[in-house]
């Protein structure tokens, strides 16, 4: 057996790199700190991590329109392409890190949580993400989803001596742990059936896989499905995002889902459309069953951050109704990419309110300590109304755009019971965002609020995004189109 | 800039100027409601203008405004006036006016919120009525739920948050079925803009039975049509005075509209299909709102049904699908607006001195507040229907209609003799109405100490009672301003109706 070195572009996956190392160098620094200087160290780790995140977000801005790949052996594909897919999803998981940096600041040192390896650990869960968008070999993609869960696991059970944090970390771990070995699974029956690993190698062999290859497929659903928060793969969800820390939480409802969808719409559009017929069904169903269960679930939750929870696994179910429409209508990449960038702005306001409300760790999270809050502090409620409208998606508000764009797509590929579905659940959801609203604005109450710069930074940051995505889609809505012509399409011809 | 746009997002100036004051002395407060006032009064000024530079003999769009807006999927911010809105135009600039001015005393709080969502509603309001791209429309449809939702759930009375949320809920749900047919529309049509949608209508012809109940039970619910009514007594109940002159003044005129604007133009032959269904659901509308009404306590109450059984006229109206019919529906919608608006208006009135709206603590109210009295007389008589005020044009040209209406079977008559039998029931409840209030020996204490109107209840209430008038002596001059869009409207459906069997 001859060894092949692969040839490196080490340019193309600057942005993962750059995060990670990042990530790295800091925790070497770290080591020659002294006792004395460790409290200043700690304090300029957030900023630190913006620079990082910010050199990498050049970087990725920069790649946008290129399409090459890298990692290639000699006589094979390359393992990482970078496309304005990958890019455009790098972009979405830098804002990600960006805005859970100024959440996370004044909360972690506000609860006692301000150590330096959160935002370390944040920054390796981000390069895992970065790499699921560019993987262009199974292989890799279970490798980056390791090296995104990893740190997420470490991160929910960051308020240790507190139980629901513990518990959280042990059933995010060992569900995860169980959803990992369903896509190994996958890959390996994928790799039976067509003796390759790689996509493209995939895409010209699943057609003569036969059961195989659709049990390949089967299983690496699964394991997508798992990280996404699908029904029935959720259960999960709401435990560990109750008893995360809200930071942790808040960047694991976008940055762990789109990571998901991001190796989900790679493998199924670039690997796996000959067997479209067979795969659209069964992502059909499982979005309807995560639309129903996870609206319906979620009208009976006190707690905000349980409620938030099921609403992330509803809002999965609407970029689900994307991905179920993708076999016959390619735009459903797009939709799916351009949902993703209007729920990553409106959740992660959300629950930069839900931070400021919070008084000690997972104390002042049930929706009653939003009483009353419109007179408390009238700008941060006005700023909820407007996410939880968003997330309802009443116009003209950025998700009102990516619902629109959705069911567009699901129509445009006669997807017509689906998207009922879709509509009747977003009516039921528009029960519990508004309760939330009228709480805040319709019943008298008191507490604290704390609402430090850099989270208002984030609320003020998320609310223009938000109001740009619903008044004027228009330019949004071309980006995500080039994002997904350049990452899909143009592979699934050849 | 297009003198469209100017009149709807006119309002946003005042909200701006509103938001730049400091709350919280009593002098900043006026200020508020100087500036809110002093909005819509120019707002109604720039509708007049509107008015004035509108082509009455054209039938077409006027004064339209097209701009590209997302222009990938062709959506566009497109803006015109014909016929079927200058009407609603006027009206909603009407009322968004008089309503702001009958908060002046009985909003104590949050005034200043209070009035920049009074703004937004007039904002949403007029954008329902100009815009002819389907998705903008949309836009203004859906945004208009969100100042009346706060408007109701924190002004309003006792029950106000489940009235809000129901409100809120029962719209939205039924205006996403209308969001699926319109991206469906968009998708077969490959254009949002109404007036190319009618004329490229074969595209999505084959479904047009599908797509109208899409649309219909959108509207239907805002109108509302019997049985998607029972959100409409506690919103109106439960809003503020203000809430409920829109609501009744505007909001269920949007529902009416929606169909005059979108369903008869888009699926003729579905409209004709549906027609009977409709006017039957309009006619158990009309008998089953005024029955309603007859037993109420609470006079807001029987005010809001009545507004029932006053929007069956206007369906029946509309689904006679001939000239006089619609005719009579939109100046009807108009006159509901100002007979109804006027008595919640006073109702208000009323319960700000007596914080009651119950019949039993009233009667005998003429001694004490004459002149309030013979203006209250006045408007119950006009929503009766009295011949030389506005109700009695509207409804006799509705049942003119439905009499000839060809969309209505072999027997139209059938169907405006049950329709008249409303406009008898409605002198019942109504003439009750006013025998409980202000007949009678005034033996409450509590009412001897009630004060007759003021100035400025006064000049609202000569508002109402100069269109009152005007529209029931002379209303030749409404209908002209109407004439040619609905023959256009009705000529372009003609084909489907002679197509009946």
């Amino acid at each position: 057996m001859t060894f092949q070195v692969p040839t490196i572009n080490m340019l193309l996956i600057a942005p993962a790199v750059i995060v990670a190392g990042w990530g790295m160098l800091m925790m070497l620094i770290e080591l020659f700190i002294s006792e004395e200087a460790q409290e200043q160290w700690t304090r300029m780790i957030p900023g630190l991590t913006l620079v990082g995140l910010a050199l990498a977000f050049v970087q990725t801005i920069g790649l946008w329109g290129f399409d090459g790949g890298t990692f290639a052996l000699a006589n094979g594909h390359p393992m990482i392409v970078v496309d304005n897919f990958a890019t455009f999803l790098n972009a979405v998981f830098l804002v990600t890190g960006f805005l859970t940096v100024l959440l996370s600041v004044d909360f972690l040192r506000r609860t006692g949580l301000d150590r330096p390896e959160f935002y370390m650990l944040m920054l390796f869960s981000i390069s895992g993400m970065m790499l699921m968008g560019m993987a262009n070999d199974l292989i890799l993609v279970f490798l980056a989803l390791e090296l995104l869960s990893i740190p997420l696991y470490i991160m929910s059970g960051l308020a240790w001596p507190r139980t629901d944090s513990e518990e959280a970390a042990m059933k995010y771990f060992l569900l995860g742990a169980f959803s990992s070995g369903f896509l190994v699974f996958g890959i390996a029956l994928t790799y039976g059936a067509t003796g390759t690993t790689q996509l493209p190698g995939i895409l010209t062999g699943i057609a003569n896989g036969g059961s195989l290859g659709l049990a390949g497929a089967a299983f690496l659903l699964v394991g997508f499905a798992f990280k996404v928060a699908a029904v029935p793969f959720h259960m999960w969800t709401p435990d560990v995002y109750q008893g995360a820390p809200t930071a942790v939480t808040a960047f694991m409802s976008i940055g762990a889902k789109v990571g998901g969808f991001a190796a989900m719409l790679r493998v199924f559009v670039t690997a796996l459309p000959a067997i479209g017929d067979t795969w659209a069904p069964a992502i059909a169903v499982l979005s309807a069953l995560t639309l129903i269960v996870g609206n319906v679930v979620a009208l009976a939750q006190p707690n905000i951050k349980r409620m938030l929870a099921y609403s992330s696994i509803a809002h999965a179910g609407y970029i689900l109704i994307a991905v179920a429409a993708l076999p016959i209508n390619p735009d459903g990449v797009s939709a799916a990419l351009f949902y993703m960038l209007a729920y990553l702005f409106t959740n992660m306001g959300a629950f930069a309110i839900v931070i400021a409300v919070e008084r000690k760790t997972n104390e002042g999270v049930m929706l009653d300590d939003y009483k009353g809050l419109a007179k408390r502090s009238p700008l941060l409620a006005l700023a909820m109304a407007y996410f939880m409208l968003s997330l309802t998606g009443v116009p003209p508000t950025g998700g009102f755009s990516g619902k629109f764009y959705v069911f567009r797509a699901a129509i445009e590929a006669d997807l017509i019971w689906l998207t009922i579905v879709g509509v009747i659940t977003s009516a039921i959801s528009g029960y519990y965002y508004l309760r939330v609203v009228y709480t805040m604005f319709m019943v008298d109450g008191d507490g604290e609020v704390t609402a430090p710069p850099a989270l208002v930074t984030a609320v003020a940051l998320t609310v223009i995004a938000t109001l740009i995505l619903g008044f004027l889609p228009g330019t949004w809505f071309d980006v995500a189109r080039e994002a997904a012509l350049q990452g899909g399409l143009a592979l699934v011809g050849g | 800039m297009g003198i469209l746009t100017i009149v709807t997002f006119l309002p946003l100036i005042g909200v701006a100027l509103i938001l730049l004051l400091n709350q919280g002395e009593n002098e900043s407060e006026d200020k508020i409601r100087w500036l809110a006032l002093g909005t819509s009064a120019v707002t109604f000024v720039v509708s007049l203008i509107v008015l004035a530079k509108f082509k009455t003999g054209v039938g077409g769009l006027q004064m339209v405004e097209q701009a590209d807006w997302i222009p990938s999927w062709g959506i566009q911010y497109y803006l015109g006036i014909d016929g079927l809105s200058i009407l609603m135009i006027l009206l909603t600039a009407f009322i968004s006016l008089v309503s702001i001015a009958a908060s002046w005393t009985a909003i104590g709080h949050q005034i200043k919120q209070y009035y920049i969502f009074m703004l937004l509603m007039e904002i949403g309001m007029m954008g329902v009525f100009l815009a002819q791209d389907l998705f903008l429309f949309y836009v203004f449809w859906e945004f208009t739920l969100i100042p009346m939702y706060f408007l109701i759930g924190i002004w309003g009375g006792k029950e106000r948050i489940y009235a809000s949320i129901k409100f809120f809920l029962y719209t939205m749900a039924g205006s996403l079925l209308m969001l699926l047919a319109i991206l469906y529309m968009g998708i077969k049509g490959g254009t949002f803009a109404l007036p190319d949608l009618i004329a490229g209508r074969a595209a999505f012809a084959d479904v047009q039975n599908i797509l109208f109940l899409g649309f219909a039970i959108a509207f239907a619910i805002k109108v509302p049509i019997f049985p998607f009514h029972s959100w409409l007594p506690d919103a109106h109940t439960q809003a503020p005075t203000a809430g409920s002159i829109v609501l009744a003044g505007v909001l269920l005129k949007m529902g009416t509209y929606g169909f005059i604007r979108f369903n008869l133009p888009l699926f003729p032959e579905a409209s004709v299909h549906y027609a009977p269904a409709i006017a039957v659901l309009a006619i158990i509308g009309i008998i089953y709102g005024a029955l309603v009404s007859l037993p109420q306590k609470d006079v807001k109450k029987l005010v809001a049904y009545s507004s029932v059984s006053h929007l069956g006229f206007v369906m029946l109206g509309i689904f006679s699908l001939n000239e006089a019919g619609i005719q009579g529906a939109i100046l009807q919608g108009v006159n509901h607006g100002l007979s109804t608006g006027a008595l919640f208006f006073l109702v208000g009135v009323l319960y700000e001195q007596r914080h009651t709206r119950l019949f039993s603590e009233y009667g005998g109210v003429w001694k004490a507040m004459p002149v309030f009295s013979v203006l209250a007389l006045i408007v119950t008589l006009s929503s009766m229907g009295l011949p030389g005020l506005n109700g009695f044009v509207g409804e006799f040209t509705i049942l003119l209609g439905s009499m000839g209406a060809a969309s209505l079977g072999p027997n139209p008559w059938i169907y405006t003799a049950f329709a008249t039998t409303g406009v008898i029931l409605a002198a019942v409840y109504l003439l009750w109405m006013f025998q409980r209030v202000f007949m009678g020996p005034l033996d409450n204490p509590k009412n001897k100490a009630l004060r007759d109107i003021n100035t400025r209840e006064l000049t609202i209430m000569l508002a109402f009672l100069l269109f009152i008038f005007w529209i029931g002596i002379a209303p030749s001059g409404y209908f002209a301003l109407m004439d040619s869009s609905v023959a256009e409207l009705v000529s372009n459906i003609g084909t489907a109706v002679v197509a009946l069997p």
